[in-house]
């Protein structure tokens, strides 16, 4: 009886040394980010745990008017924003008649869309790139949105995909025999009902399309029109052999905590939908 | 609109066999229009771009043609100079390191992230408190942008950055062949194990209890019952992680790109030289690595899912019931049924 009392706080002590060895993996990093940014610019390179002056210089640096880095949040808010936007509204259908009906070429249109999802992006860059150049498209939106819908639209249908396959059939049964058609039963009972799925499946591909950077890199070489993550790429020193480590600390909490605090707000949700999404 | 007339109301003439093929065609007919705009979105922006980036790879670099003399306005076609040069001289050699790079990265850090995440998620699923806490934390690397997530490696690894401090050491991270190549991984690694962990606790938890008690009570012990029950359990969500993973890792570009620089042999992957190669207008020879990588990566998947038995479609649950049925029994807006109307009239 001792013996298993023992083994009992044993085990339930590693879990918990496990427990806090992972959320210190996790969280670190991000932490010494935050630490680094909130110190002034002369004492950057202190390594203490918690600077010795606490001051948002750095902060100011960043939203300096001349870096435009309001504007490239702006930007990245619409390139990813319409991509999800334009990503949801097409894959809804789509995963709906994959998950539910039945008809000839479905597990091709199922295996297109994975092998899209494993595609190299970079790949598409490159005739995409000199398009957009003969018609004067770099530098514009639509050419940062229309190829970030590779992954996106992919993405958005895979996990959608899931979400209605979880949906009980007889749902729409029950409409349909209660007289309603395949387009009502979708809009007034699958839509409703799906609408937390679609929720999620419109965070994660958000999260994805803010994280684009390669795309963005490419196809736009005018400053006013740059993400946020390129921005923050691409910050210069006073000179050129000096990295602004503070401000771009600074920009990269600024870039991330939306995002950090969707994930805290929706965790359950993004996990169900993240374990859906890649695991089946 | 009277609900009434519903599966009773329609007329027993048509043979079930006929009303099944009817309905067969236009449940078939209704998902090919919702399925359409994807397909369309898909053809403009990949297989369209694809299948360009084939003919492009045939094209030299406009310019001045050798032979002549003159200013080409247009790029001259070359043939599979483009493919050949890959193995070839200068450019043959920083395509191999670029290639080798990638291999290199992919192995490694897939590896690692595989060994890291299951054990994160074997401690998180036994864990009986802090899963809360355990479960945001592990989506913070995961919602870091990569961009920004390589900057903060950057500057972890800086001369004076957080890393030499806390080893002790004075390695110039960024200058040097291994310690660069180390940083990527590391940062790879930190990014990406957590999510392998998510997905891997999500096929642990539907592992049932049951099984781990009656291998108990038949004597296994810790490790081979994580041998014989959970591994086997687990594989198939593990090994679709693992795949997705993989071949993620071999398109990596945004990591080494930002923490160590572009055109830095020490970390150039193939994403980077092709990107770097039509940033220059060499959209040709771009092209052709391009195809490369993506053949590359085509035939990683295939082998993995012949070795690994991935099943990413999913085996479709054949005992759902078929849709067709309804489709013959409710009131539809379709020509058909406004025939049957006609006929009750």
């Amino acid at each position: 009886m001792k013996m298993k009392k023992f083994r009992e706080g044993l085990s339930n002590t590693s879990s918990t040394l496990g427990i806090i060895g992972i959320v210190i993996f996790c969280l670190a990093p991000f932490y010494w980010m935050f630490v680094s940014s909130i110190r002034p610019a002369t004492k950057i390179f202190e390594t203490s745990l918690w600077p010795s002056d606490v001051s948002f210089e750095n902060y100011g640096a960043v939203f300096d008017p001349s870096r435009g880095f309001g504007r490239a949040l702006l930007n990245s808010v619409i390139v990813a924003g319409t991509t999800t936007v334009l990503a949801l509204i097409v894959a809804t259908f789509t995963a709906y008649a994959l998950a539910r009906l039945e008809f000839r070429g479905k597990t091709l249109i199922l295996t297109v869309i994975v092998a899209t999802s494993m595609f190299p992006i970079v790949a598409i860059v490159v005739p995409l790139l000199q398009l957009f150049t003969d018609i004067g498209w770099i530098n514009t939106y639509q050419a940062m949105i229309l190829p970030s819908l590779s992954f996106a639209l992919p993405l958005a249908v895979w996990n959608l995909h899931s979400f209605f396959r979880q949906m009980p059939v007889e749902l729409e049964q029950a409409a349909m025999i209660d007289g309603c058609t395949p387009g009502q039963a979708f809009r007034k009972i699958i839509m409703p009902l799906a609408a937390p799925g679609v929720f999620t499946t419109a965070i994660i591909v958000f999260i994805s399309a803010w994280n684009e950077f390669m795309i963005a890199v490419t196809m736009v070489n005018d400053q006013a029109m740059q993400t946020a993550p390129v921005a923050i790429s691409k910050f210069g020193g006073v000179s050129q052999f000096e990295t602004p480590y503070g401000s771009q600390m600074a920009a990269g909490i600024v870039v991330t905590i939306p995002l950090v605090i969707l994930v805290l707000i929706f965790q359950r949700r993004i996990v169900a939908g993240l374990a859906a999404g890649g695991v089946k | 609109m009277s609900t009434s007339r519903t599966t009773t109301t329609r007329p027993d003439a048509i043979a079930p066999r006929a009303q099944r093929r009817d309905s067969a065609r236009r449940q078939s007919r209704l998902a090919w229009m919702l399925v359409a705009p994807t397909i369309l979105i898909i053809t403009i922006v990949v297989i369209f771009p694809t299948l360009t980036a084939v003919y492009q790879s045939l094209f030299g670099v406009k310019g001045i043609d050798p032979e002549t003399g003159f200013v080409n306005d247009t790029a001259p076609f070359v043939g599979l100079q483009n493919y050949a040069n890959m193995f070839i001289g200068e450019s043959g050699a920083r395509f191999w390191n670029a290639a080798s790079n990638t291999t290199i990265f992919a192995l490694l850090t897939v590896t690692l992230e595989t060994i890291l995440g299951v054990t994160m998620a074997l401690i998180m699923h036994r864990a009986m408190r802090g899963r809360g806490l355990v479960r945001a934390a592990i989506l913070v690397p995961w919602a870091i942008p990569t961009a920004v997530s390589a900057i903060l490696w950057k500057w972890i690894f800086d001369a004076h950055g957080a890393a030499n401090a806390l080893l002790g050491t004075q390695i110039l991270w960024a200058t040097s062949d291994i310690p660069a190549k180390m940083a990527i991984i590391v940062a790879d690694t930190w990014k990406t194990a957590p999510f392998i962990g998510l997905l891997t606790l999500a096929g642990l938890q539907v592992i049932p209890d049951e099984v781990y008690e009656a291998a108990k009570i038949d004597g296994a012990n810790a490790w081979q019952r994580f041998r014989r029950i959970t591994l086997p359990l687990v594989k198939p969500a593990l090994v679709v992680a693992v795949l997705f993973r993989l071949l993620d890792a071999l398109r990596m570009f945004d990591l080494p790109y930002i923490l160590i620089g572009a055109r830095k042999g020490s970390v150039e992957t193939l994403s980077m030289l092709v990107q770097d190669e039509a940033s220059n207008l060499r959209y040709g020879s771009a092209a052709a690595y391009a195809l490369m990588l993506f053949a590359y990566v085509f035939l990683i998947a295939f082998a993995f899912i012949k070795v690994a038995g991935a099943e990413v479609i999913g085996a479709e649950e054949k005992k759902k019931i078929p849709l067709r049925q309804l489709f013959v029994n409710s009131r539809l807006p379709w020509k058909r049924s406004r025939k049957a109307q006609e006929e009750v009239a």
